[in-house]
């Protein structure tokens, strides 16, 4: 078994060094390479070396190819990349690249898999490591998942080590020296005479030789910028107003649209009257986009003011019209016919159950939108044969598809241009927004048109976070748990985005129990299992996906055995749990906390712990009743990350996380009536601000066996800290988000 | 009618209730003022007339009495005001998009009190929503800002 298992890793390697290096054989070769696409249009006196760098006479510029929404990833990524090619940080240029099935991302699909997080047997590995063909093979280039510090961790760094190693190589083949004999230092080959060649100089000749297969990395102990907080490659920027998002884009000749479509979502539109928006001062025209209308004038305002003189005939929803009725058909789904998994199945439940005295509850979560602060915008540009577009993005080879089928052109004529994103957190993976860009440039007669939604059209047409229903019921003996039988029903994100992509869903979509399924908690009869309720309306991933609701379900009910067992729920936890990075989060955020401790009168404190994204996260919550409402004074954050690579942007995606997920617990709902979903802006559809925000405080370790991202676990297990918190201080359970319901909230 | 933007004067031709915003946006060509939500719930529109941070998304080009300043007038990339310095050193943006708007409210506030305490940051702010949740940076980058200011 062991053997098995080195050259399933043994392959992984190789088949990564290809597309590193740019250069794919064996393995790779067999299942047909991708060509590296900066070879394409690059100017004369420029050499791509790998997919991740390029050199010409400006410098250095390190290609990041995933989304920039706030991760902090252009900086990781060019990090690592930089410590290998061994070039000044303050000196390189990092640009997203274009949209290239290259660039696919082979960790994502990995974490798909129905394997819990904590498996590391060799059946889980192996079929980790041969999912890695077909998402090559689907060539998807997407961010999400929290997966791309651990995809790019080896690529990168095996980039920049290659393209360091040709360098030296051209070096010596320059001056006709052994390569033994040179050195690098801050981007430039040096000699043992201590002349300096700059990497620019070297470009050429690099260009004709090719990079090794595997080149090696540098130890742990030699890293100067991985293992330390680096200056954000996107701060100055952000901080001047200079920073381009896609609803900045500006071009010649530019035309400016919006677009209003159906509010029952995917409904069709029956008609729609445009004769007083053709009398407003520059209107353009209206196009019948399926589903809606899109309006062009010649400036954004006016294109708003036009298209809502636009009176247009709506069809019906296509799915239940009302929360309550969306909500019943999750209810009903709890039967053997829609049972979808059950990933967690451990001693004998319903034995350990019958007859004993057990508690039950039901927990439920509402529909939510992303509400990104940049709206759904896009520019696109169609002419002779050729598009751009220019899009906030985190799947540009799918945007790249889409723009060509839609513009009826071959993909190769089609350019992505992903500029920085305005928040994505699962929402730029669906590109409609991009679709209706381009269908407007069908109309513009070779004129490109910036395309951006009004905040009520972004709010009122979202993927949203499906709703779920969670039906529990434990028993506990000797101050501990023995029983814990969890069933969760929800919609099935999965099976709508594989729909969306033409891909099968065949399979349990082990999204619907993720972040209650695979809990490192020694539970003798555990059970988890997962219900597929019937698709609803428009539904993806929302920052977490399902960990964003089963934190709270799993954690909440934790925190009611613990209290029905009369004991701590802290130490109740460090009693269960099996896995040592989990019970060493769970160790540092009491130890942060002064878990235990005293507490003024009104005031109590939450713990809860969620495994998601492979990233053990255990989180503190303190709150106080005030005369005004609760407040949430404080909280504290562990997670391990397996390794560290910057401390900076781990801590501000760890409290961003919770912060998402307090506003989630504390004020979050989308309702719908007659189809329509109801909120429409920030004032009824609010994010925490900063007087509701708490002190947060974050540790980071590093126990972990493997390197993981930090965008998304941050989040699951705030609603249920929180929920517990207040549970603590005032003896209210609140099993139904958002708590602003149930209670006031400062 | 005429526009004094950023020290420059600029005429503009357009209907005097369009939104200040879009005339920056889309007329002029300053894009650093962002447009979030078109009602004044979310400050990533945020400019200075005559000094006082406003938000030009509800704010009528008609009704604009004063000289507008923008992020881009507060400080370049090159030439940074305190505040802006202070955001970078603070590490403060993720996604960035209401940063434009969080540093001209923050600069307006700042011109009034140096020396703010955590309450008064909660308050001059809570106009301003990042979905990122920079807030705990924000308020640090703040008080780095004031100490600037004061000459600490």
């Amino acid at each position: 078994m062991g053997k098995l298992k080195t050259i399933a890793r043994r392959t992984f390697l190789i088949g990564s060094a290809g597309i590193v290096g740019g250069v794919v054989f064996g393995y790779w070769k067999y299942k047909t390479p991708y060509d590296n696409p900066l070879r394409a249009g690059l100017d004369e006196g420029a050499s791509a070396l790998t997919p991740y760098v390029k050199i010409d006479e400006n410098g250095v510029t390190i290609i990041t190819p995933r989304a920039e929404m706030g991760q902090g990833v252009h900086t990781t990524l060019a990090a690592m990349v930089a410590e290998e090619l061994d070039v000044a940080f303050d000196e390189i240029k990092v640009e997203h690249g274009p949209a290239s099935s290259a660039y696919y991302n082979e960790v994502a699909l990995a974490d798909g898999l129905p394997f819990a997080p904590t498996d590391r047997s060799w059946l889980a590995e192996t079929v980790r490591a041969a999912v890695a063909i077909p998402a090559k093979l689907i060539g998807m280039q997407a961010t999400g998942g929290s997966s791309t510090t651990p995809d790019g961790y080896e690529k990168m760094r095996k980039a920049g080590a290659a393209a360091r190693l040709v360098l030296i190589e051209a070096a010596a083949q320059k001056l006709d020296v052994d390569a033994g004999t040179l050195k690098t230092k801050n981007g430039a080959v040096i000699t043992p005479s201590g002349d300096r060649h700059s990497y620019e100089s070297l470009a050429v000749v690099a260009a004709g030789i090719e990079p090794p297969a595997d080149p090696p990395l540098k130890p742990q102990s030699e890293w100067r910028y991985l293992g330390k907080s680096m200056p954000r490659v996107d701060a100055v920027a952000k901080s001047t107003g200079t920073a381009e998002y896609s609803i900045d884009v500006r071009l010649s000749e530019m035309l400016y649209a919006t677009v209003k479509m159906n509010p029952r979502l995917g409904g069709a539109m029956t008609a729609y009257d445009d004769s007083a928006a053709k009398e407003m001062r520059g209107y353009v025209k209206t196009i019948d986009i399926g589903g809606g209308i899109a309006v062009i004038a010649d400036n954004t305002w006016r294109a708003f003011e036009a298209a809502k003189a636009v009176e247009c005939t709506w069809a019906d929803a296509p799915y239940p019209p009302s929360t309550e009725a969306i909500f019943a058909t999750v209810e009903a789904s709890f039967t053997d016919e829609q049972r979808d998994n059950r990933l967690t199945d451990i001693g004998d439940v319903d034995a350990a159950l019958d007859g004993a005295v057990h508690i039950e509850a039901e927990y439920r979560v509402p529909i939510l939108a992303h509400a990104t602060m940049e709206p759904m915008n896009a520019v696109a540009w169609l002419r002779d044969g050729k598009l751009d577009i220019w899009a906030g993005n985190q799947f540009p080879t799918k945007a790249k598809e889409d723009g060509a089928a839609i513009a009826g052109i071959d993909p190769e004529q089609v350019s992505v241009h992903t500029t920085y994103l305005g928040g994505g957190f699962g929402r730029r993976v669906e590109l409609d927004f991009i679709q209706y860009a381009v269908q407007v440039a069908k109309e513009t007669d070779g004129k490109p048109v910036k395309v951006t939604w009004s905040r009520e059209e972004d709010m009122c047409h979202d993927f949203y976070r499906p709703p779920a229903i969670a039906r529990f019921r434990g028993a506990v003996e000797d101050g501990t748990p023995n029983a814990y039988d969890g069933k969760i029903a929800s919609p099935s994100v999965l099976e709508a985005m594989s729909g969306r992509l033409g891909l099968p869903t065949a399979g349990p979509d082990k999204l619907i129990v993720d972040g209650a399924y695979g809990q490192p908690y020694a539970i003798t009869n555990y059970r988890i299992t997962g219900y597929r309720a019937p698709p609803s309306i428009p539904i993806s991933s929302w920052r977490s996906v399902g960990a964003s609701y089963n934190g709270f379900f799993h954690e909440s009910f934790m925190d009611e055995l613990a209290h029905a067992a009369e004991t701590d729920p802290l130490e109740m936890r460090l009693r269960l749990i099996n896995h040592d990075a989990s019970r060493k989060v769970l160790e540092a955020v009491g130890e942060m906390s002064s878990w235990g401790g005293p507490l003024a009168a009104g005031k109590g404190r939450g713990v809860a712990f969620t495994l998601s994204f492979n990233v053990p996260t255990a989180e503190v919550i303190e709150v106080s009743m005030t005369e005004e409402g609760l407040k949430v004074d404080k909280a504290w954050i562990a997670a391990d990350v397996g390794t560290a690579l910057d401390p900076s942007i781990l801590e501000a995606q760890l409290s961003s996380g919770l912060i998402y997920g307090l506003t989630a617990a504390i004020q979050g709902e989308i309702t719908l009536e007659d189809g329509e979903v109801q909120q429409t802006n920030f004032h009824d559809y609010d994010g925490l601000r900063i007087n509701q925000t708490p002190e947060i405080a974050v540790s980071v370790l590093e126990n972990g066996d493997r390197i993981t991202g930090i965008g998304e676990p941050g989040t699951p297990p705030a609603p249920a800290a929180l929920a517990n918190a207040i549970f603590a201080a005032t003896g209210q359970r609140i099993r139904e988000l958002p708590l602003n319901k149930h209670l006031d909230f400062v | 009618m005429q526009l004094k933007v950023n020290g420059q004067v600029h005429d503009v031709d357009v209907e005097p209730d369009m939104p200040l915003l879009w005339v920056l946006r889309d007329e002029l060509g300053i894009t650093g003022p962002k447009f979030g939500c078109g009602i004044a719930m979310c400050g990533a529109c945020t400019v200075h007339v005559d000094g006082v941070a406003e938000r030009s998304c509800s704010l009528p080009v008609g009704d604009v009495e004063g000289d507008v300043v923008t992020i881009e007038g507060l400080g370049t990339p090159a030439a940074m005001n305190a505040v802006q310095a202070a955001w970078v050193k603070h590490q403060v943006a993720q996604c960035g998009y209401c940063q434009s708007g969080q540093i001209m409210n923050a600069a307006a506030f700042l011109a009034e009190n140096t020396d703010p305490s955590d309450a008064d940051i909660d308050d001059a702010m809570s106009g301003n929503l990042c979905r990122c949740g920079t807030y705990p940076r924000i308020r640090a980058a703040i008080k780095s800002a004031a100490a600037t200011l004061r000459g600490a």
